[in-house]
């Protein structure tokens, strides 16, 4: 069956409308070239827009002694030493004109005495360093970019997801999408993508993400020859709620701890005395949620496997005032006043440390043309993502990824795509209309999540990746089998369908290199290998497509430049 | 366990009618748990807007038992569960499919409103205190809930005069903004249509981030028009009173 199509054309084609896509068609706008964003959700709902702590840049507003230097230094050591060190240079160099910016354009920020932007402590940042809005930064974030960009020009194709690319040989050429609504077809032809998709976190039960968060980016770009990195990285976040049932995983922000929240056991004691007598509450996340972890498991957890997060000690006020969205979230969904007494937190799926690899000044990933910012991207987070560092990522490398589609796009000539390649989309995701079999996408996708977050955990063992593997085998079968009904007007369980190709791709790519990284680090942490392996901090997993399936490669990673190596050394005096 | 019965609007733009779910009622649910209940097991092709399932985003709204709520917001345990809970879909926008509907008219309207601009040669410092004021507006999540039941739009349809209550929001956030040079007082008098409200605070009672919509936003964008068109007939008057 072949079904008609619209056409689209435009220079520079962004996949994705949070806080990176939006930065990056900014930018491109701003060089000339015509623009599209397409986006799963309405515009605005991205993921960007829960953020709710903060955003991490060296402005030095609180503490005056904050410079890139030791942003880099903080970000270098949360993620293990395994981060692209130019892009967490970039990044920290860069950030501080990129809040600036959101400024100029109509974000407010809460303030110093002074009347600057105030900064609030967070986990493995040296100095106050997060710039906020009370607890809602990714709100205000998002409005004020959404906001620009429509102005200046950009044209949003929203509740439109993208199921190919396309290629000219080579090279880049556009993208297969289909609209939601009405279930029809569209093509875009464009010179330059660039993929701002997100994570990951929907192939777990137990995840503070949404349903777009499917890595549709990453296995995108795989399909035509991109390289993944860094993919056994996924960041449990230390604390989801956990009870009621119903709202498992949303995520409690950092920002408790942040502004003085203790974590206690069932027996009352402040358990990060142990694990990290130093940093306590605010050491990184991988610590903080293997500490939980690993008190529930030992039988000391809460009622309902949980560890107690308490911020009651603070005035009633002033929780409320930094803390809203927690205050009514606990009020009206789990019945707690966190001003008068505990939270019960848990681990929970929250952000993908690996992804499409690219190139630090460029963004470009492997495939030229095609480029990739935002969560979709790997490099800057290394082992393991500090707090704050994602939204100041969406800004830095969104505009450079912008910056150079747009510069791309102006050297290429327009691409052609042959038909082939769209019919072969059409009637990949007609499939399951016409599938026989009674395989529902809501059974596989639960049978999935069941198996990622059984077997490849915060804990894994080669044992259980090995048997994850297996599973994933079958479900892959199960996959080509679904069927759904309905028509193809607004239809979730077709859209589930293809989304669950893209959360196999993933999960096999995550779970391939967490097998064969025989350490523990940062977010990744083998029970059969505990610590951490010298060899393993020179190279990287890298995973790439190839005509007999996925394959993995291990490429080592470039010694750093001896300035950057010092600004590492200072502080070991 | 416990059960529920849950009465969804199946349909599209041509018509359609409620259909009865039994559903399993969890400690602590909420209606959006149940809708993807149904979704999982017993209608995979219902249609219902999420994201963020903690009502951050703005997603999930509807006319829950007769009340615009946000889905993932409303607690079963709140609703009388001797009765089905009926889930309809917000009245005052087209409907696509089911609970979805068509709000694309908001993101038109917002092209109108001109964002933020700097003063020339402002210096970037601002108070705290300034920065609370204008804190509420900007919490708004773009749920179009109080859109929804805004009479003006609800039951006469006047989109193409009236930007409804969600934009003045919006345009407060921006006039009140410390830093701003520009002035909306025409835009919202001429084309946004502020004139149409007749402060009835419909909006302001269904608005799941708590913003007093009438009071902060409106009524005091009410008063800026006034001062903007006609001050010097106001001027005028008193001076003949001789106040
Ligand atoms: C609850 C929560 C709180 C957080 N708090 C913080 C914080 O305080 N500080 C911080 O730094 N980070 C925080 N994070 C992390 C941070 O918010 C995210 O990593 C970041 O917003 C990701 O932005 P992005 O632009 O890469 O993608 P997103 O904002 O997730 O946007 C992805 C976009 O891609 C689109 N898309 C995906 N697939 C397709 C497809 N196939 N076709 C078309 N479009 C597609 C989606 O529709 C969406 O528009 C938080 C995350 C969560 C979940
Ligand atoms: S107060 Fe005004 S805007 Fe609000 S519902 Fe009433 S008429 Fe509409
Ligand atoms: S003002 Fe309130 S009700 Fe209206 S859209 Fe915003 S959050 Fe929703
Ligand atoms: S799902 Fe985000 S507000 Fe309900």
């Amino acid at each position: 069956m072949t079904a008609n199509y619209e056409t689209r054309e435009h220079d520079v084609l962004i996949i994705g409308a949070g806080g990176a896509g939006l930065r990056a068609a900014i930018e491109a706008l701003a060089q000339g070239a015509s623009v599209g964003v397409v986006c799963k959700s309405l515009l605005g709902k991205a993921h960007t827009v829960m953020a709710e702590g903060g955003i991490a840049a060296a402005m030095a507003n609180v503490d005056a002694a904050d410079s890139w230097k030791t942003h880099f230094r903080d970000t270098m050591r949360g993620g293990k030493f395994l981060n692209n060190w130019r892009m967490a240079q970039l990044h920290a160099q860069e950030s501080p004109d990129r809040v600036r910016e959101l400024e100029q354009w109509g974000a407010l920020f809460d303030r110093t005495e002074s009347g600057d932007i105030l900064q609030r402590a967070f986990g493995g940042h040296t100095f106050k360093r997060l710039c906020h809005v009370g607890d809602r930064t990714g709100l205000e974030m998002i409005r004020t970019l959404q906001d620009r960009g429509v102005q200046q020009g950009i044209d949003v194709y929203m509740e439109c997801t993208v199921t190919r690319l396309l290629m000219d040989g080579g090279r880049v050429a556009g993208a297969f999408a289909y609209w939601r609504e009405s279930g029809r077809f569209i093509v875009f032809k464009a010179k330059s993508i660039v993929i701002a998709t997100g994570g990951i976190g929907k192939a777990w039960r137990v995840t503070s993400n949404s349903w777009e968060y499917t890595g549709d980016g990453m296995a995108l770009a795989y399909e035509v020859g991109a390289e993944l990195m860094d993919m056994e990285f996924v960041q449990f976040h230390p604390t989801g709620m956990v009870w009621p049932p119903g709202v498992q995983g949303i995520l409690v922000t950092e920002a408790v701890r942040g502004e003085g929240g203790i974590l206690r056991n069932k027996a009352g004691e402040r358990f990060m005395e142990k694990y990290d007598p130093k940093r306590m509450e605010l050491s990184t996340r991988d610590v903080v949620a293997r500490s939980i972890y690993t008190e529930v498991k030992e039988g000391r957890g809460t009622e309902h496997g949980g560890a107690y997060l308490d911020i009651s000690h603070k005035p009633a006020e002033y929780v409320k005032k930094k803390l809203p969205s927690m205050y009514h979230q606990f009020k009206e969904l789990a019945d707690v006043d966190i001003t008068k007494g505990p939270m019960e937190v848990g681990p929970t799926c929250h952000y993908m440390m690996g992804g499409i690899r690219v190139d630090a000044e460029t963004a470009q990933s492997t495939v030229p043309g095609l480029f990739a910012a935002g969560e979709a991207a790997a490099g800057l987070h290394g082992a393991n993502r500090l707090g704050g560092n994602s939204l100041s990522d969406l800004l830095v490398f969104g505009r450079r990824a912008g910056l150079a589609a747009a510069q791309h796009a102006k050297r290429s000539s327009t691409p052609s795509i042959d038909n082939a390649q769209i019919e072969q989309a059409e009637k990949e995701l007609l499939a399951p209309f016409s599938n026989s079999g009674s395989e529902s996408p809501y059974a596989v996708h639960r049978d999935l999540q069941e198996v990622m977050q059984n077997l490849v955990g915060i804990f894994r063992t080669d044992e259980d990746l090995k048997k994850a593997l297996a599973e994933l085998v079958k479900l892959k079968s199960r996959v080509a089998k679904v069927s759904v009904e309905g028509s193809r007007l607004f239809n979730p369980g077709w859209h589930l369908s293809f989304d669950l190709k893209a959360m196999l791709t993933v999960s096999e790519a995550v779970t391939y290199s967490a097998l064969a990284r025989t350490e523990s680090r940062g977010a990744h942490s083998r029970i059969d290998h505990p610590s951490v392996d010298s060899a393993w901090e020179k190279k990287r997993n890298v995973i790439v497509r190839e005509s007999g399936g996925m394959s993995r490669r291990e490429v080592p990673i470039e010694p750093m430049p001896k300035e950057l190596q010092e600004i590492l050394d200072e502080d070991k005096v | 366990m416990k059960e529920a019965t849950l009465r969804v609007f199946r349909g599209d733009s041509s018509g359609g009618q409620t259909v009865d779910y039994r559903v399993p009622v969890a400690p602590g649910m909420v209606v959006l748990d149940a809708l993807h209940y149904i979704q999982g097991h017993l209608a995979p092709d219902l249609a219902v807007r999420w994201n963020c399932k903690a009502g951050k985003c703005g997603s999930c709204s509807a006319e829950v038992n007769g009340r615009p709520r946000l889905t993932c917001k409303t607690r079963m345990d709140d609703l009388p569960q001797d009765q089905p809970i009926t889930v309809l879909p917000m009245k005052s926008f087209p409907r696509i499919k089911d609970l979805v509907t068509d709000v694309s008219w908001n993101y038109r309207v917002n092209r109108k409103i001109p964002p933020f601009e700097p003063r020339k040669g402002v210096e970037w410092k601002i108070s705290q205190l300034d920065v609370d004021r204008v804190q509420e507006f900007r919490k708004c999540i773009e749920c179009f809930l109080c859109q929804n039941v805004c009479h003006v739009l609800r039951e006469h349809d006047k989109k193409e005069q009236f930007a409804g209550p969600r934009f003045f929001v919006r345009v407060a956030g921006l006039e009140m903004h410390p830093l701003d040079g520009l002035n909306r007082a025409g835009l919202l008098k001429d084309q946004l249509g502020l004139g149409y409200c007749n402060i009835t605070k419909c909006c302001t009672e269904v608005c799941p981030e708590e913003i007093q919509i009438t009071d902060n936003a409106i009524i005091p964008l009410k008063e800026r028009v006034v001062d903007e068109f006609y001050d010097p007939l106001t001027m005028l008057f008193r001076k003949i009173r001789g106040g």
